[in-house]
């Protein structure tokens, strides 16, 4: 299917769907939640049933409506990290390419030594110097993946810097913030939207990750990954509470995983040329 | 090639050494006053005099980097400050259970998504190639700890076929070894096995699509005898970076599963001293897991070397 001359796939809109229904679900939970998610009121664990969809957790809260509140967090916390890893990672890298040389020089050493070793050990170093909770997953995470968007934005701002109109640009004697702005982003901004979903793909499932170990959000406040910690119990008991948070988390990293292939596909084809 | 292995081997150690850095700037160094922020609550004047003895905050950084780098190559971790005793003796046993683990789930995933792979690609855009590519999506979406409650709930507590909770005993055989760790084995194969085979898959490929394959097509050779004779001596090295960089993965992926599982390895030890604040436990473990990712690394970069004709003879 075509609109405006832009190829949509059936994964394109399943995905689209997928996130709309989640980051929807999230941002609407005060309004479409139909129980107040702190609030007691059964049994431990009791099963779904037409008036709670998803049964109750381990303190006996509707966990249909946790999970609504709890995407706020998990989705927040991870586009924060992502726009900051943004933000310092296109700076670093638009830096490297422009000026070269020895700014060049350290930006990529350091880059080199950070992905020596997996980002998750350097999340459980960097937190036990400076502490756990929600703040401080979201520094960590966005410096450690500002690393990888500096590498990307580096390539890419290579290739830019180049070519004939940003020298052109130069020649007629424009300003550097003009060039940045006006020459090189544009032509850098397709390829670095495939990699900020990707790139927010990621840090959902790291800040889950570190939430279920129990080193990101902290009680009271809960987050998909820290609600399959707490109600992890019910496993052994043969409860599949655990399971339905966990599902929230697979389900939108399916959902913008869709997407990011599509985008992927979008710009590595030529336009105009049919598939 | 011998240069080219030595320049590997010395820039390996030089990353080490930077990691190794910046692992003690981030924990000792540029927190500040961390005999402070360790004990938070509990920050009493003595106790943070204490703390301070401890770790000889008195000294400058660079001086006790030195210091604790010289004995960390001796085997001498420090002191926990969770329970006084010397890291070493804790992370000892926890460090072998890690390591039985990784290497179970690497014996069983390695052979099996390298052949599986191979299929793929000889069966391309097959109904079968087309399951490689979903279950690729599916691997890389769910989190690790998603796919081993699953498992406990169907394979553990509904069928009783495997233990939810692997323990070790000292009295256990090696087989009641690998049964007991059944569970968070197949986990990690479950999270790396798709990503290599579908690399494993891409590798063949792309030397599939070169003139002598063609070549060999047209020559009458079966599909298999192509692939498997022709293609795969020369997608050997993207193969086995692949493997390297799973490997790897399987020794983050550990950390959660471990946790999944409660199962006594080096990952859970490392997050119940983060939570605890039990910075020489984390430098310890930190650097053990940066010895054995640089490690990997190299490997995957000399077997490469070694795999390639053009590399291996000296012009």
């Amino acid at each position: 299917m075509r609109v405006g001359g832009i190829r949509i796939t059936l994964t394109a809109i399943i995905g689209t769907l997928i996130i709309l229904a989640c980051v929807g679900g999230a941002i609407l939970a005060p309004w479409v939640a139909p129980h107040d998610p702190n609030l007691p009121m059964g049994g431990r664990w009791d099963p779904p049933s037409p008036e709670h969809w998803l049964g109750l957790d381990q303190i006996g809260r509707d966990m249909f409506s946790r999970i609504l509140y709890g995407g706020r967090i998990s989705i927040g916390l991870a586009m924060l990290a992502t726009i900051l890893a943004f933000v310092v990672g296109v700076v670093t890298g638009l830096a490297a390419a422009i000026f070269g040389g020895w700014i060049d020089m350290l930006f990529s050493r350091v880059a080199d030594v950070v992905l020596s070793i997996p980002n998750l050990m350097w999340a459980l170093i960097i937190l036990s110097g400076f502490g756990t909770g929600a703040t401080i997953i979201v520094l960590t995470i966005g410096s450690l993946y500002s690393v990888y968007v500096f590498r990307v934005a580096r390539s890419v701002a290579m290739n830019v810097v180049v070519l004939e109109y940003v020298e052109a640009a130069r020649l007629r004697g424009e300003g550097l913030m003009w060039v940045i702005l006006r020459e090189i982003l544009p032509n850098a901004l397709p390829p670095l939207a495939a990699e900020f979903g990707l790139r927010f793909c990621f840090a959902f499932l790291f800040v889950a990750a570190l939430s279920f170990l129990g080193l990101g959000v902290q009680p009271p406040d809960a987050d998909w990954g820290s609600m399959v910690k707490e109600s992890a119990l019910a496993i052994p008991a043969g409860i599949a509470a655990p399971l339905y948070p966990a599902a929230a988390i697979a389900l939108l990293t399916i959902g913008v995983n869709m997407v990011v292939d599509w985008l992927l596909s979008m710009y590595s084809r030529p336009q105009g040329e049919n598939a | 090639m011998l240069k080219l292995l030595g320049q590997r081997l010395v820039l390996g150690i030089l990353t080490l050494i930077l990691v190794s850095a910046l692992i003690f700037a981030v924990t000792e160094w540029l927190p500040g006053d961390i005999a402070t922020n360790i004990l938070g609550q509990q920050a009493t004047p003595e106790n943070v005099a204490a703390i301070r003895a401890e770790l000889g905050l008195d000294r400058p950084p660079y001086e006790r980097y030195v210091e604790w780098l010289r004995g960390a190559v001796d085997g001498d971790f420090g002191t926990s400050l969770a329970n006084k005793r010397p890291v070493a003796d804790v992370i000892g046993p926890r460090l072998w259970n890690t390591l039985f683990l990784a290497a179970y789930a690497a014996l069983i995933a390695v052979p099996l998504s390298v052949f599986l792979g191979i299929l793929a690609a000889i069966y391309r855009n097959s109904i079968y190639d087309r399951l490689v590519n979903i279950s690729t999506l599916a691997a890389i979406s769910m989190p690790e700890f998603f796919i081993g409650y699953i498992l406990i709930l169907f394979l553990a507590v509904q069928f009783r076929w495997f233990p939810a909770i692997a323990t070790f005993k000292p009295e256990q055989t090696f087989t009641q070894h690998l049964y007991a760790t059944f569970l968070p084995m197949l986990t990690l194969v479950l999270v790396v096995i798709a990503h290599m085979m579908r690399m494993t898959r891409t590798s063949v490929l792309t030397v599939m699509a070169s003139p002598y394959i063609e070549m060999a097509l047209l020559k009458g050779l079966s599909k298999a005898r192509i692939v498997v004779r022709h293609a795969l001596p020369n997608a050997m090295a993207p193969i086995i970076n692949v493997i390297a960089l799973n490997l790897a993965y399987l020794i983050v992926g550990v950390v959660v599963v471990e946790a999944v599982f409660t199962y006594n390895g080096l990952g859970r030890l490392m997050v119940d001293a983060v939570s605890k604040r039990d910075v020489p436990v984390v430098q310890a473990c930190g650097l053990i897991f940066a010895v054995v990712f640089i490690g990997l690394n190299l490997i995957a970069d000399v077997l490469s070397i070694l795999s390639n004709p053009r590399l291996r003879h000296p012009r």
